[in-house]
């Protein structure tokens, strides 16, 4: 089985779950035996150097773009006016998405596949064409839609159409967590019966232990994820103030960026505890992994997360997690606790209880610990898998 | 000849309200007042009321050949006495029968008897006491909570005065030996009376199953079962909970129409006959001694105390619940007495369970938590204002 695959990035250059998730998904499946043609853009501010042959199953296509996940109109703008041959993008990031899906089609005559495979919306246009150009069936991923981006506010209504553009002209739609599966049948009007669930998932390594001096005086708790509307790092702030009502030893790190950190600086020192919240910038690799083991607890306070492969990165690294309720990593985790991302005070509580509480710090450490040892990308591998062969009509 | 012997057990905890760490040391209200009200209104009218009326039909029906027995927690009766008297009422009239018969158990439902002898003498003695003012019955039989049982629980027992004491017929405590008859504790002369777990289990859990093979489970067919026991057996212990009359098993999938056939059905059998356990250890002598070292319980396939103690958060709240044992008591603060004896009600550590996470079965049934985890933070957290109260006395 050959697969055309439409992505965005892949590990180490990643800049969020989606490439995290890719990365996972196609090496699985390389695995056992499915051929990848993986296309994905890039521009010259990116080393094209960084594509480590993952598997000699995976070939990898690239195409010159300033196309990165999580884009918007401003910070395409932003990009664009950086780039030394801004001439050649679109002058918008519609058009440039217009413009790439054109540019994929020279790949999709030349190529030779069985099914083509989409993630996420810049990328079903180039699905769609290729779907027209050589009428083989079209899957795409949802990895997240406009509705959890934006918190349902100011629905971008260009985003809201591609996207259900992508998901009629599918002949199977490829769902991260019954969370979104439903956000597909509710908000764009979807037949129930043209999507599968398939969890994200991780590949288990053993983690290994750090010393950390500033916990000889602190315990940490960490947000890591874009600082956006959608993470809720706003309310992982509230909550902070909550906690530190009560318990003057606790550090709160904010590692990540995004169009609100500004605002969340803001709103710390306003809150009165800046000497409090530490802002790590964006982290990668190492780094990451770091700050996973340095926090005593993970907080993902997310308003809308179609999965949140954080929480299992930070189980991964022994560190117990709290999840909101409204997230599709709820549903695959029991060895958590889980708030309503809302609910400030719950979330306080719940922070407090894990710090105060040794034996339950241990107990959610414990048993976190032999749940993830049982993730695997294998799993959603083969369910990708027995898709292509519905859609082939091979089962 | 058969004597079959029927013990429900009737309990209702008072459940713990989401108590968040910012109410320590400013609110000490620990219950779910409106919640532990609304259910037991809720299953009174769904199981004890009609069931009641029914047991109480049959026993007249059938002439008082029909007896079963009855273990009530002191907080479930208390509950009823708040919310729904006339609960207290029908147990009155069933036990002015002369058919009906009660145990003894603790009043708190506790797993005192695993961590203070001390307390968990006084709560027997006050269940005896309560019993007798409501209904004037002396029990003679004792049950401890969860039908936890060991040697040395047997020893206290007969100490205690009581004649017989009720244990889960489980397999690994009897090997090749039937529970169908009265065993003797190691060490005691009172009589042992074993549930009989596949009988019990096919009306408590599996009678709505509809992939069970005995499915559907008709009062005639039950009465085979049982008819089958003659002669390698005198006794079938049916002990179950009360509310699988109409809350765990539903009135819609015919539980009671089960009940109303049964006695009339196990009569046929001229060999037949219904006892209570007092009855049954006057009328049976012990056929053997069982050493039961380590404690069994009626709880999970395990059966033993991993439900309530198996997982260190459980471990831990118990431990330090029951390290304030002295304090509490030289508080001489009967409020304070009373509030740390309703923390013990065995069903708060059961919530804390992480087994059933793995399996889901019964446990998530029962639970009013999400998870374990926030059971234990809500438990601690009270805890915690219960020292706070202790220490400013």
């Amino acid at each position: 089985m050959k697969i055309l695959m439409f992505g965005w990035e892949f590990p180490p250059l990643s800049s969020g779950g989606l490439g995290t998730a890719c990365y996972g998904l196609t090496k699985s499946l390389s695995k056992r035996g499915i051929d990848i043609t993986f296309v994905l853009p890039y521009s010259e501010n990116i080393s094209a150097d960084f594509l480590k042959i993952i598997s000699p199953n995976i070939k990898i296509k690239k195409i010159n773009s300033l196309l990165m996940p999580y884009l918007t109109q401003e910070s395409y703008n932003i990009m664009k006016k950086n780039s030394k041959a801004n001439l050649m993008y679109g002058s918008t990031l519609f058009e440039e998405v217009k413009r790439y899906s054109e540019a994929t089609a020279d790949i999709a005559r030349e190529e030779i596949f069985d099914v083509i495979h989409c993630h996420d919306w810049m990328t079903y246009g180039a699905g769609i064409k290729a779907k027209q150009l050589t009428n083989k069936p079209l899957v795409v991923h949802v990895h997240a839609t406009e509705f959890d981006r934006t918190g349902g506010l100011s629905v971008n209504q260009y985003v809201y159409e591609l996207e259900k553009k992508g998901m009629e002209s599918a002949d199977s739609i490829i769902a991260v967590s019954n969370y979104t599966k439903n956000k597909i049948i509710e908000q764009y009007g979807i037949n129930p019966d043209k999507i599968t669930v398939v969890h994200n998932s991780i590949d288990y390594t053993d983690p290994e232990k750090e010393y950390f001096e500033v916990k000889k005086h602190n315990k940490v708790v960490l947000f890591l994820g874009r600082i956006t509307l959608q993470k809720g790092p706003d309310y992982f702030l509230y909550a902070a103030r909550k906690v530190l009502n009560y318990d003057k030893n606790v550090l709160f790190i904010i590692a990540g960026s995004g169009d609100m950190e500004r605002f969340i600086i803001e709103k710390a020192a306003e809150l009165g505890i800046s000497n409090k919240v530490l802002f790590s910038g964006f982290l990668r690799g190492d780094e990451l992994e770091k700050a996973y083991k340095m926090a005593d607890l993970y907080i993902m306070p997310s308003v809308s997360e179609p999965f949140g492969l954080t929480a299992l990165e930070a189980m991964k690294n022994n560190t117990p997690v709290i999840i909101s309720k409204q997230s599709g990593v709820s549903e695959v985790v029991k060895h958590c606790l889980k708030v309503d991302f809302w609910d400030i005070d719950e979330m306080a509580n719940k922070i407090l209880g894990a710090l105060r509480y040794k034996v339950l710090h241990d107990s959610l450490k414990e048993n976190a610990l032999s749940e993830i040892r049982k993730f695997s990308w294998d799993e959603p591998a083969q369910k990708c898998i027995n898709v292509y062969n519905k859609v082939t009509g091979v089962a | 000849m058969v004597d079959v012997c029927f013990y429900f057990q009737v309990h209702q905890p008072y459940r713990l309200r989401r108590y968040p760490v910012f109410d320590i040391g400013s609110s000490h209200g620990y219950f779910n007042d409106q919640k532990n009200e609304e259910i037991i209104k809720k299953v009174a009218k769904k199981c004890y009321i009609p069931a009641n009326k029914l047991i109480l039909d049959l026993i007249n029906e059938t002439k008082g050949k029909f007896r079963v027995s009855y273990s009530i927690t002191g907080v479930a009766l208390e509950q009823f006495e708040a919310h729904c008297p006339e609960v207290i009422e029908s147990f009155k009239k069933l036990v002015e029968t002369g058919c009906v018969e009660m145990l003894d158990e603790t009043y708190y439902h506790s797993l005192s008897f695993l961590y203070s002898k001390k307390e968990f003498e006084k709560q027997v003695k006050m269940h005896k006491k309560k019993i007798n003012e409501l209904f004037k019955f002396k029990p003679k039989i004792f049950r401890n909570t969860e039908l936890i049982y060991n040697n040395e629980l047997a020893v206290f027992a007969e100490n205690m005065g009581y004649k017989g004491i009720l244990a889960e017929g489980a397999d690994h405590i009897l090997g090749w030996r039937s529970p169908n008859f009265i065993y003797r504790p190691k060490a005691s002369k009172i009589g042992l009376l074993l549930k009989n777990y596949r009988l019990s289990d096919d009306i408590a859990f599996r009678f709505g199953e509809k992939g069970w093979e005995g499915y559907p489970l008709t009062a005639p067919k039950f009465a085979q079962w049982v008819n089958k026991i003659n002669g390698n057996g005198n006794i079938v212990n049916l002990f179950m909970d009360y509310e699988t009359f109409g809350e765990h098993q539903w009135e819609d999938k015919g539980i009671f129409d089960f009940l109303k056939h049964m006695p009339k059905e196990i009569l046929k059998h001229p060999d037949n006959n219904f006892i209570t356990p007092s009855e049954a250890v006057k009328k049976h002598k012990p056929v053997a001694e069982l050493d039961i070292n380590h404690s069994v319980s009626w709880a999970d396939i395990e059966r033993d105390l991993s439900a309530w103690c198996g997982n260190k958060m459980q471990q831990e709240a118990l431990k330090h619940l029951y390290l304030l044992e002295n304090k509490v008591k030289n508080a001489k603060n009967k409020k304070l007495i009373e509030d740390w004896r309703k923390l013990q009600i065995s069903d708060n550590f059961y919530y804390m369970c992480t087994k059933w996470f793995n399996d889901g079965d019964v446990h998530k049934y029962f639970n009013p938590y999400e998870s374990p985890y926030d059971s234990f933070i809500a438990f601690m957290n009270i805890l915690n204002d219960f020292v706070i109260r202790l220490e400013n006395k």
